[in-house]
């Protein structure tokens, strides 16, 4: 078994492969990781770090690209939608 | 922490990572950064899952030598060396040469529902599914245009996707005249079959598209254009991409010149890999979509350059030209269907960071115009998605890079020495 970790999403105990990004443990929640101007819900599109879709509060910090983040254990990620 | 490298390397994907290795080997020291966690670039990305190939492996392993500089990106350029953001603050990192190979994206084209949660990229979802996105046991629909379809559909069946089909935009006929011009190419023709035969079982539909996508807060279903009639099929996800672009907003800021040929510019090299601005060059995808091996010649061939060594440089160059021929295959073959140019109706939005839709750019003819009165383009990701689209679709071209080239923090911008005075007064 490879080594996990283990994190919340909007206070959801969320538990992933080492490695993995905080937009995958997200979508273990929900798929709505933060709202448009328009208030509509929105979610990684580029998964590489250009579209900025996946914008996500971690550990108080706002605006953390999920994708290009490394889940560490304890993290805390809140969502916007 | 050094502050300078007598070659410094930015993008560590195939091209960089060959570039920093053979600049090392001649003894000079090389940083080689990348906004990711760690190298690989998107083709040789990290799975969580899966051992990556052997050649990727090895090559990384030959990163000795080299100061790998994780998740740093570069926010804009002074003359003193290019300022950087990391997760524990900003950098001011100076260089004798630098190496560009900041590789390429995705070319993400808007219609109808493309903004729903569940849609996403064809290599976006790809590199997702790497990093341990969801993806084992949801129904995912493939959409677009070229071969990294198919490497997307492995990637996600791998991961124990129920991959539904695969809908390739360009017709029947130029995709088997493409497979026949493979046999030029026999490793990759040896490589396709493989993967054909890996993807039995998954339909693979030509001069198909994805029209419209429906949900109700997220994807639920969406509507192909085929052949044969519009086809209805429910899924969870839906994968589209239109091939790639290159990246020049780095090269652009640096004032390197830009060859504006195709729809999308690319960075203007010599056949040294030179741009135009001195010891600044340029390698791979960057330089025009050329693939892996491209990438990985071009790369070797920067490293050389950039460490002074052009006797080796030179040895490389007719590897290089058989496999850019590749790339241009590629091209030729894989041109975008005009009628992808009107998926979009007048309430799709085009720029999802400001969500201006397509009908209120009615009448503007160009970039900052438009982005003046609308917004279009004015949001996190900087015209990166909206702008080449537009171009795509033959709008306009897309407006130039102006720093920072990437949303970064107020402190790393209070260290700026050179923030240009228009764009203060502008606003951005």
């Amino acid at each position: 078994m490879s080594p996990r970790v283990r994190l919340t999403v909007n206070g959801h105990p969320v538990d992933v492969p080492a490695g993995a990004s905080v937009a995958a443990a997200v979508a273990h929640v929900t798929l709505r990781f933060r709202r448009s101007v328009n208030d509509a819900p929105r979610a990684p599109l580029c998964g590489m770090g250009v579209c900025f879709e996946c914008r996500v509060q971690v550990d108080g910090i706002t605006h953390v690209r999920a994708c290009m983040t490394p889940a560490s254990e304890g993290m805390q990620v809140i969502t916007d939608a | 922490m050094r502050d300078h490298y007598d070659v410094l390397v930015i993008g560590a994907g195939p091209a960089g990572i060959s570039a920093a290795q053979t600049a090392a080997a001649h003894g000079v020291s090389v940083g080689l950064l990348d906004a990711q966690p760690r190298p690989g670039g998107q083709v040789w990305r990290h799975d969580v899952q899966h051992p990556l190939p052997r050649s990727a492996r090895t090559a990384m392993d030959h990163l000795r030598g080299v100061d790998f500089l994780a998740q740093h990106s570069v926010v804009a350029t002074e003359s003193a060396g290019l300022r950087l953001e990391t997760p524990q603050g900003a950098r001011l990192l100076s260089y004798g040469a630098l190496v560009l190979a900041t590789g390429a994206r995705e070319l993400l084209l808007p219609f109808p529902g493309w903004t729903l949660p569940g849609v996403t990229g064809a290599g976006g979802l790809q590199a997702l599914a790497k990093q341990g996105w969801p993806v084992a046991g949801k129904r995912v629909v493939i959409g677009g245009s070229g071969p990294l379809l198919l490497a997307a559909a492995d990637t996600l069946r791998k991961h124990g996707a129920r991959v539904f089909g695969i809908y390739e935009q360009a017709s029947a006929s130029t995709v088997r005249s493409f497979a026949w011009q493979l046999r030029h190419w026999p490793a990759r023709a040896w490589q396709a079959a493989g993967l054909r035969l890996r993807l039995a079982g998954i339909p693979y539909r030509l001069g198909s598209f994805v029209r419209k996508a429906h949900g109700d807060g997220s994807l639920q279903r969406v509507d192909i254009d085929t052949p044969h009639g519009v086809q209805t099929v429910e899924c969870d996800l839906l994968a589209v991409g239109y091939g790639l672009v290159p990246n020049t907003e780095l090269a652009s800021l640096l004032g390197c010149a830009l060859d504006h040929t195709d729809t999308h510019p690319r960075v203007r090299v010599d056949a040294l890999f030179r741009t135009s601005v001195a010891n600044v060059y340029a390698a791979g995808e960057s330089c025009g979509i050329g693939g892996l091996s491209v990438a990985r010649i071009e790369g070797a061939i920067a490293g050389h350059m950039a460490a002074g060594h052009i006797d080796d440089a030179g040895a490389l160059l007719m590897q290089r030209d058989s496999e850019r021929r590749f790339g241009a295959l590629l091209a030729k073959h894989f041109a975008l269907d005009p009628r992808l140019h009107r998926l979009a109706d007048d309430l799709t939005l085009v720029c999802r960071c400001e969500d201006v839709r397509m009908g209120e750019l009615t009448g503007f003819t160009d970039a900052r115009a438009a982005k003046l009165i609308t917004r279009c383009g004015m949001g996190a990701c900087q015209g990166r998605i909206c702008g080449t689209a537009l171009a795509e679709l033959g709008r306009f071209p897309r407006g130039g890079a102006r720093p920072p080239i990437f949303p970064a923090r107020l402190a790393t911008l209070a260290g700026l020495a050179n923030l240009p005075s228009d764009d203060a007064q502008r606003g951005s």
